[in-house]
């Protein structure tokens, strides 16, 4: 670790957010995370513009035919150690679209996910604690180095 | 995407399409000369779920579900225009309690989504102090709706024939306290937005849609109203209470005495439409009937009523950000639809960006875009292409343009 960072800049995580055919509703309640009520910049985490400045990707809906290669391209892009954070029922198992011609879904069969997070739409506070989850593992890959 | 320019000097930005709107991502493609947009043209279609087709292996009460997940923003007026749909096919009569607690879920979900909308419209000005204290007030309304609903986003309140809980008299006070305190804050809300140099500046003479295009291009909901076309269902084709209770078209000139159509209008429009919510919730609690609640509880039996249905019906709701219509048919053999087709507001509203950004600036795109409140926001990516040389402009630097020209504005 370069000399004059504390141990709590480790754990300040950053995370993308990438809609790969949600329905909005776990969209809001990332959002609803990082807004006055439950304000997740207290610890350190906070939405950043590019996968590239990300620790954590947390992806929603489940990947449709047109934004697979999107989300992949996402994913390439961020640099290691990363942690994959699926958020909603639909990327989980598909939920209610799980038959569906257009999908290539659910999200682990493109990315490798680290947390599966449940709910149509999960709460607030579920959303951060899975992003206290992976975190867990970010130690962990940092203490094997 | 067509490279060739049409003049000399002007260049082609591609926007999208990971975009996390609802039923209709989009590409854009604009033409620009300098800063100004010469043209601008809309590809759709990237979040395709197959929704309307999955619908033809499901019964109507798993559609509802369905339905619901369209949107997570229009939780509610998705099933609502379903449940209207089903019920205009099947002719079944709706308890009269059941009509007004559903004017009361609709008018919440309005409530929530226009205060979702000031706080994003602010954010892509860079007015983000605005943005956390509207969405602190909509956390507030989310409140209210796991209250009186059970969840906060998708709320499972509609079914075919009513409404799936009621509102009892113990309820009353906290939801007639937590009016009042949308009533408050609206107050200050109206300030911020109506007295704001900094908002007046970017909003004012911003992303015009006249009456004739919005007219023309079908605009609807908020976004047509605020352009001086009198159009809202609830008006219009009284349907659930709203033929009991005192509603009237709002249009921005009711504050300011005339229309621009602006984007300054549009938020004018939204907050007016909050005030309207407010009152008719109140309107409903005061002049709601006692009585049943739903048709038909057992809901086997209404399978079995549903299965013999061989016809067709309309459903048609005024969601928040416009109307939306729902079109379905029974063939009477199988209790599945046999035809399911959705049409969301902002499929009419995604044209009239057009004629509004026309002859705009790159850094008026977030906030114009947003004035229809498609959700813009997030994650949208932008490529400059020129002459095969590319470079890229992602959402952040976009939001940066536009914070600067606020910036600008204020020197």
């Amino acid at each position: 670790m370069a000399k004059g960072l504390t141990k709590s800049f480790k754990r300040a995580l950053w995370v993308y957010h990438c809609n790969s055919g949600s329905c909005n509703g776990c969209d809001i309640e990332i959002i609803a995370a990082l807004c006055p009520r439950y304000d997740v910049e207290r610890f350190g985490i906070r939405l950043v513009g590019t996968p590239r400045h990300a620790d954590v990707l947390l992806v929603t809906g489940p990947v449709t035919r047109q934004m697979e290669d999107k989300v992949k391209r996402v994913y390439a892009q961020m640099p290691d150690p990363k942690a994959v954070i699926c958020v909603g029922n639909c990327g989980n198992t598909g939920d209610v679209f799980y038959e569906s011609y257009n999908l290539v879904g659910p999200v682990n069969k493109i990315l490798p996910v680290d947390v599966h997070v449940i709910g149509c739409p999960p709460r607030p506070e579920a959303i951060i604690n899975a992003v206290a989850k992976a975190w867990v593992k970010l130690e962990t890959l940092e203490a094997k180095k | 995407m067509k490279q060739t320019a049409t003049t000399k000097t002007s260049y082609h930005i591609p926007v999208g399409p990971i975009h996390p709107a609802l039923k209709e991502p989009v590409y854009f493609e604009f033409e620009i000369d300098g800063e100004r947009i010469i043209d601008v043209n809309v590809k759709l279609g990237h979040i395709h779920r197959g929704v309307e087709w999955a619908s033809r292996k499901r019964n109507p009460i798993q559609v509802l579900y369905l339905a619901e997940r369209i949107c997570g923003i229009c939780s509610y007026c998705h099933p609502a225009a379903f449940s209207l749909a089903v019920e205009a096919a099947a002719d079944i009569q709706v308890p009269e309690r059941a009509e007004y607690l559903r004017v009361i879920q609709g008018e919440l979900e309005r409530i929530c989504s226009h205060i979702l909308w000031a706080g994003v419209a602010a954010h892509e000005i860079g007015f983000d102090t605005v943005l956390y204290f509207t969405w602190q007030i909509r956390e507030k309304a989310l409140d209210l709706t796991e209250y009186l609903t059970g969840n906060r986003i998708t709320k499972g309140i509609m079914t075919i024939g009513g409404i799936r809980r009621d509102i009892t008299k113990d309820m009353l006070p906290r939801i007639k306290r937590d009016l009042q305190f949308f009533k408050d804050n609206f107050e200050k809300l109206r300030h911020i937005f109506l007295d704001d140099k900094t908002i007046k500046m970017r909003s004012q003479g911003a992303g015009i849609l006249t009456k004739k295009d919005a007219l023309k291009l079908c605009a609807v909901g908020p976004t047509t109203r605020a352009s001086g076309v009198k159009k809202d269902v609830r008006v219009d084709t009284s349907y659930f209470a709203y033929g009991d209770l005192d509603i009237d078209y709002i249009t921005p000139d009711v504050l300011t005495g005339n229309i621009n159509g602006d984007v300054y209008d549009r938020i004018i429009q939204r907050l007016l439409e909050v005030k309207q919510s407010i009152d008719l919730v109140e309107q409903c609690i005061d002049e709601m009937p006692a009585g049943e609640i739903v048709s038909e509880p057992k809901i086997p039996k209404l399978m079995n009523q549903l299965k013999k249905v061989n016809g067709e019906g309309v459903g048609r709701h005024e969601a928040p950000r416009g109307e939306v219509i729902h079109y379905v048919k029974f063939n009477g053999q199988t209790e599945n639809p046999y035809t399911w087709k959705v049409r969301a507001p902002t499929y009419n509203n995604i044209l009239p960006w057009i004629p509004m950004l026309k002859g705009e600036q790159i850094a008026d795109i977030p906030i114009v875009a947003a004035s229809t409140d498609p959700c813009m926001s997030c994650t949208n990516r932008v490529a400059i292409v020129n002459n095969n040389s590319k470079y890229e402009l992602t959402k952040e630097q976009l939001h940066k343009m536009s914070v600067e020209k606020t910036r600008r504005f204020m020197k």
